[in-house]
């Protein structure tokens, strides 16, 4: 568990336009995984979460999008540099991406099958009927019987339409695969099938996995380590038993106390005050410094660094573990 | 139960579809007194949402009967269903979708309040800054459109509309499905405080557990347009008696790394509302099935005191 598959060093981007100006996406993210890991960003809308996930993949609109400076490594080479045509065999090859809405991901007027097969001709060399058998093979893999490989995808429930985009994801083995909230659209009974298929096909392909989610109880039941995003930035990033058994920025406890417990009796939930704020105005110093409750002189002047607060757990706040 | 503010018996509702009837609410009962919260709780086309405005009158029941503190108003229509649709209102789930983009906060909140006529211009007026501070929605904003507003402000305006003609009653569909954590504990507080305060009673309309748990004071949890249990909130989580029920507990996440709980994996996925047939509507999924399953539908009946159920073999678990 030692190799690094992805290195992600000081990404920073932003977005830019006439109307709205410069809008502080990405600030200065630093991320590893690890081969075989899953890691979990977690964070609400506008953190950031997705822009990461699509710089990994140079999929960023440019314009508005620009990847400002930093380095996204995959096994030592950098995608950044790469020539857009060297992109093309990493996207779908090495580096699979599953999106949030599986209503909208698939292509409507196309056999679920071909939409399969159409990713292992792209990567691999193989022949039509080659390629057509390893797709029903990968049906098969994600609880579809390979008899459906001809239907389209409105014949598909939502949950069976995540299967089929985690057929596909995975279909040419890929080294790392980016999940953007993939189960958030699907109800609970469903999510949890759809969680487990996930991490059993995970752990017998030995793919690593980055999890975006919302849901701190996803990123407790799938991930190894968690990075908590707010305003941009990695506020707090561990080990998930370190950050969930100490969890030290104000941020990530706010996070917590908005949760109903469901585990044990009623509480009045602690909200976290305010709103998140405006990427194109980012406060001075700590991001969080508006919300905070433990705000204190020094956290409004100049940039919070990260902190090791232990073991491979850093939290980026100047007061926490006081 | 003669504190009940509202009582529904063997509400039904079916929409004609080309294969027969969709039966979106099948034989749904349960009251819900002054003040208090019943949580409705089931996945993606249980009947939910059908089921909270057929209460409300949105839509016409096919068979049933509504009591609204003491009158039936299962078919009143004219004045009097006018009269009634003032002592009744309805939060939406999108704060995106249920706010008219080309109308202020202001035209927004008084809206309703010009159409009941109660109050002169100036009183509206008084009474948009007095729900607004409610609401904490801050009065800078009450010039300003949809579209200036982030989410957890916009729900907050959509209470604020529902609160405006004070009724007694409101149904809250999903209402803080589509924010984020933070602010959708912001806004659960807010509901309850505004309840505690004005003693309103709500049907609290939602797919996640955490929160129905959070903010009801009794649930009935829904599958394919039947009632499969009803029970006490605080009940509900130490004890599931349907497996269905069980499994949807067991489905939901907890934010807890090593959480020790045995996860109840389904099978298949929920079967079609339309003509449903006569079997227990659960069976095709459930890992306890019988051969009567297939051939009778459970009643819903009492298990345990206060504790329905709608499964043959509920015993096992009770």
């Amino acid at each position: 568990m030692s190799e690094n598959i992805l290195s992600v060093r000081n990404l920073t981007v932003k977005y830019i336009s006439r109307e709205t100006g410069v809008c502080h996406a990405v600030n200065d993210v630093s991320l590893d995984v690890k081969k075989g890991e899953t890691i979990g960003l977690v964070g609400e809308t506008g953190a950031g979460k997705t822009t990461i996930a699509l710089s990994i993949l140079r999929l960023l609109p440019m314009p508005p999008a620009r990847i400002v400076s930093g380095e996204i490594y995959l096994q030592g080479e950098d995608l950044l540099k790469m020539p857009e045509g060297g992109m093309r065999g990493i996207r779908g090859g090495r580096i699979s991406m599953i999106f949030q809405d599986p209503m909208t991901a698939l292509n409507p007027i196309d056999r679920v099958g071909d939409q399969i097969s159409e990713m292992i001709k792209l990567h691999l060399d193989l022949n039509n009927a080659q390629a057509a058998g390893k797709a029903a093979e990968m049906l098969e893999m994600v609880g579809i019987p390979s008899t459906r490989f001809n239907d389209y995808p409105h014949q598909f429930s939502g949950g069976m339409k995540q299967r089929v985009i985690i057929a596909i994801a995975l279909a040419c083995r890929p080294e790392l695969l980016l999940a953007d909230e993939p189960t958030t659209a699907l109800d609970v009974t469903i999510q949890a099938q759809v969680l487990n298929m996930m991490k059993g096909l995970k752990n017998e392909l030995g793919t690593s996995m980055v999890l975006i989610t919302h849901d701190l109880g996803v990123v407790a039941e799938t991930c190894d380590r968690v990075a908590v995003v707010y305003a941009g930035e990695i506020v707090e990033i561990g080990t998930a038993d370190a950050v969930f058994e100490k969890k030290s920025h104000p941020y990530t406890v706010g996070l917590f106390n908005s949760l109903p417990d469901i585990t044990g009796e009623r509480k009045r939930l602690l909200p976290i005050a305010g709103l998140m704020p405006d990427p194109t105005a980012l406060p001075e110093g700590c991001k969080f410094s508006p919300r905070c409750p433990a705000c204190g002189e020094a956290c409004t002047k100049g940039p919070v660094g990260l902190r090791l607060e232990s073991g491979t757990h850093f939290v980026r706040c100047l007061k926490a573990g006081q | 139960m003669s504190t009940a503010l509202l009582q529904v018996d063997n509400l039904k509702k079916y929409f004609a579809v080309p294969q027969g009837y969709l039966h979106a609410v099948d034989d749904v009962s349960f009251s819900i007194d002054k003040a208090a919260t019943l949580g409705v709780v089931g996945e993606s086309g249980c009947g939910k949402t059908t089921l909270g405005r057929v209460v409300l009158r949105l839509l016409d029941s096919t068979d049933g009967r509504i009591v609204f503190d003491g009158e039936d108003v299962t078919h009143v229509k004219g004045a009097k269903l006018k009269a009634l649709r003032k002592r009744m209102q309805i939060i939406f789930q999108d704060p995106y979708a249920s706010l008219n983009p080309r109308k202020t906060v202001f035209q927004t909140i008084s809206e309703a309040m010009s159409i009941n006529g109660r109050l002169s211009a100036p009183e509206i007026k008084k009474r948009v800054v007095e729900l607004m501070d409610i609401v904490g929605l801050a009065q800078r904003f009450v010039n300003a459109y949809p579209h200036e507003l982030d989410g957890g402000r916009r729900q907050r305006i959509g209470v604020a509309r529902a609160l405006s003609i004070e009724p007694e009653f409101i149904v809250c569909d999903e209402p803080v499905s589509a924010l984020d954590v933070s602010i959708q504990a912001q806004i659960l507080n807010l509901l309850i405080d505004i309840q505690t305060e004005l003693g309103i009673a709500y049907i609290f309309i939602t797919h996640d557990l955490s929160v129905v748990k959070h903010i009801s004071d009794n649930i009935i949890v829904m599958y394919l347009g039947q009632v499969v249990e009803e029970v006490a909130s605080a009940e509900l989580f130490s004890r599931q008696i349907h497996p269905y029920t069980r499994a949807l507990l067991s489905a939901v996440p907890v934010p807890i790394v090593n959480y020790d709980k045995k996860r109840i994996l389904l099978k298949g996925e929920i079967s079609s509302p339309v003509n449903p047939g006569e079997g227990c509507r659960f069976a095709p999924r459930c890992d306890y099935v019988q051969d009567r399953c297939l051939e009778e539908g459970p009643e819903l009946r009492e298990i345990l005191p206060r504790r329905l159920a709608r499964c043959h073999f509920a015993e096992r678990f009770a």
